[in-house]
């Protein structure tokens, strides 16, 4: 194990070490150390507020930390902030391209940015227009686009340059489900063909899927950082049960805690509650006990073990918590 | 190279999408005609005063063109936060702000059109060293540009802009010469004048139009270029300290 990880270092693209950042009374950011390898989809997940675009917006040289170092492809920035920014894509968390251009000449102005001919420009920009099925909106006004649309155009602006590394903050939050797959696909594919990609997001179904290596962080601070199959190794040996029934009491986990103190309850939302225990889960008692306090179950399934409740259980946070923005990522699936 | 390609695609942007809208080249059009036709016509001095009014006139429609686009191209660019993109663009800060205030120039000298076109109708202009005047004309763009630069990095609104460079420029209409020739100008505001770069520029006109400047042109020259440098730099030094804190 040792040696790998010394493999890995060696190989690290992205390293950041003691990384420290107030706002004010707030700290935003507090303490990080992580590595990114090259070639790796490498996720950062954490809840509204945790800090992961204040991480983003230094390692991209857009703003300074009070402490800690960042180095990017051997390349010191929190001295020069400036230094790898030849390297690096950025797609922010809200579109900022100019609402006065049109989608291509937005994606052409991009592209002159980072000193690309004209002629590679114009063809790079057709290239990505297609790619994103933007074709017939490419001479409207990006102020004019759909919220879905400007956030294709957000990224195709990013990549325009094929960066080596794309730091993607939060790239499907707020678009529908067809759109968000999509982009998922793009980013799957970036991936493919080497790009370094640094993702945050706070769809933990997203970075299941998606990334190789997630940290999680919670107000400001990482609280695990793993590969994905170590992650979700973590609970093997758990069993998960989900039942799902109508009018369950409020205090419903609450009687079931007392009633089975070996296992562990929460409840998912109001139809639906979570069992969770290191021994075999017999359902007979558990839905009996269940209807006896007025609710009506209408299935009880075993589930497989996801990047969620690992997250409930290394981060401490209710899945609720997390949970309540899976509606609006459009369910995922 | 890559820079340069950067450059002037920052600049051209900036032509494209602010300066050559139809409201601002008639505003360029329009504001400096009713400056110079107020000032001609009030001056009620006949023609014969319009070369003695003409430095003023161009240096304050320069002044209050560029210094109101900037609120635009640098600060409402900064609040929608589509300037993060140029300040991603592996280009040097310095370079960046001199693309970002390039067009700002341009536009500046194009304001300065207007005043001479009338003045050349109705005044014998033939004595002006237009060599020197353009020059100026120029000094002054930049010189304003600059200021206007200042301020838009100095606020973080619109509107705040606005009122800042207002703050500027009003003393400056009257303190720069354009009413009153500074050497006649009350003692105790009479540093004032000289500690605004655009004395120096009006100065530098009333060399060219009417051979009578009341300063060296040297000492014009090296002042309004040393204003502009301290302005520029102080602006870079407000952009690297505050907006990438
Ligand atoms: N410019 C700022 N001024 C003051 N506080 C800030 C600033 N930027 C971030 N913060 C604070 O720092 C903390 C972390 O914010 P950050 O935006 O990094 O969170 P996040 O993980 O990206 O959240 P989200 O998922 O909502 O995007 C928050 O408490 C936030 O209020
Ligand atoms: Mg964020």
């Amino acid at each position: 194990m040792k040696s790998t990880d010394a493999d890995s270092d060696i190989a690290a693209l992205i390293e950041v070490a003691g990384l420290h950042k107030r706002f004010g009374s707030v700290t935003a950011v507090d303490g990080i150390s992580f590595n990114v390898r090259r070639g790796e989809l490498f996720g950062f997940l954490g809840p509204n507020g945790a800090g992961k675009t204040t991480t983003i917006t230094m390692l991209v040289g857009l703003a300074r930390p009070d402490a800690g170092r960042i180095t990017i492809a051997g390349l010191d920035c929190s001295v020069d902030p400036k230094a790898a920014q030849h390297l690096i894509g950025v797609v922010p968390d809200e579109s900022n391209l100019y609402s006065e251009l049109s989608g291509f000449d937005n994606l052409c102005f991009c592209a002159a940015l980072y000193g690309m001919p004209k002629k590679e420009r114009c063809s790079r920009a057709a290239e990505l227009l297609k790619l994103f099925g933007l074709q017939e909106a490419a001479d409207r006004k990006f102020g004019g686009y759909s919220k879905g649309m400007k956030r294709k155009l957000t990224i195709a602006a990013g990549i325009i340059h094929k960066p080596q590394i794309l730091f993607l903050d939060e790239p499907t939050t707020g678009i529908d489900i067809s759109s968000a797959r999509h982009i998922r696909q793009m980013i799957a594919r970036l991936h493919t063909n080497g790009t370094t990609i640094f993702l945050t997001t706070h769809y933990l179904e997203e970075a299941e899927r998606l990334c190789e290596r997630i940290a999680f962080i919670v107000k400001g601070r990482i609280v695990r950082e793993d590969s994905v199959a170590n992650l979700l190794a973590t609970l093997d040996d758990h069993q998960l049960l989900r039942i799902s029934a109508a009018q369950m009491p409020e205090n419903l986990a609450e009687l079931l805690g007392n009633s089975f103190p070996d296992l562990s309850f929460q409840m998912i939302d109001n139809n639906q509650l979570q069992v969770s225990s290191l021994e075999l889960i017999g359902v007979g008692p558990l839905v009996r006990f269940i209807e006896e306090q007025g609710a009506l179950v209408s299935e009880a399934r075993r589930i497989m073990p996801s990047l969620e409740d690992v997250f409930v259980k290394v981060a401490g946070i209710g899945l609720t918590d997390m949970g309540r923005d899976k509606e609006k990522a459009g369910g995922d699936r | 190279m890559k820079a340069w390609i950067a450059f002037w695609n920052i600049m051209l942007k900036d032509l494209w999408a602010y300066y050559l809208k139809p409201p601002n080249i008639s505003w360029g059009i329009i504001f400096p005609i009713a400056w110079t036709s107020m000032f001609f016509i009030k001056s009620g001095s006949g023609l014969g005063s319009i070369p003695g009014l003409l430095p003023g006139v161009i240096a304050l429609s320069v002044l209050f063109g560029t210094t109101s686009m900037l609120s635009v191209t640098v600060t409402f660019e900064k609040k929608n936060r589509s300037f993060e993109r140029l300040l991603l663009a592996p280009i040097p800060l310095g370079l960046l702000m001199l693309a970002k205030t390039g067009g700002s120039i341009m536009f500046g000298v194009f304001n300065a059109i207007m005043p001479i076109l009338l003045a050349l109708f109705l005044a014998d202009l033939r004595d002006v060293d237009w060599l020197i005047a353009l020059f100026s004309i120029f000094l002054i763009a930049v010189v304003s540009t600059f200021l206007g630069l200042f301020i838009a990095v100095s606020v973080s609104e619109v509107f705040e802009a606005q009122t800042f460079s207002n703050f500027f420029r009003f003393p400056m209409i009257f303190l720069c010469g354009l009413f009153f020739p500074v050497e006649s100008l009350p003692l105790l505001l009479k540093p004032f004048a000289y500690l605004l770069p655009l004395t120096y520029g009006v100065d530098l006109l009333r060399g060219a139009i009417e051979r009578k400047n009341s300063l060296p042109l040297w000492l014009d020259l090296i002042a309004i270029c040393i204003s502009g440098m301290l302005l520029f730099y102080a602006s870079l030094r407000n952009i690297h300290h505050k907006w990438i804190a």
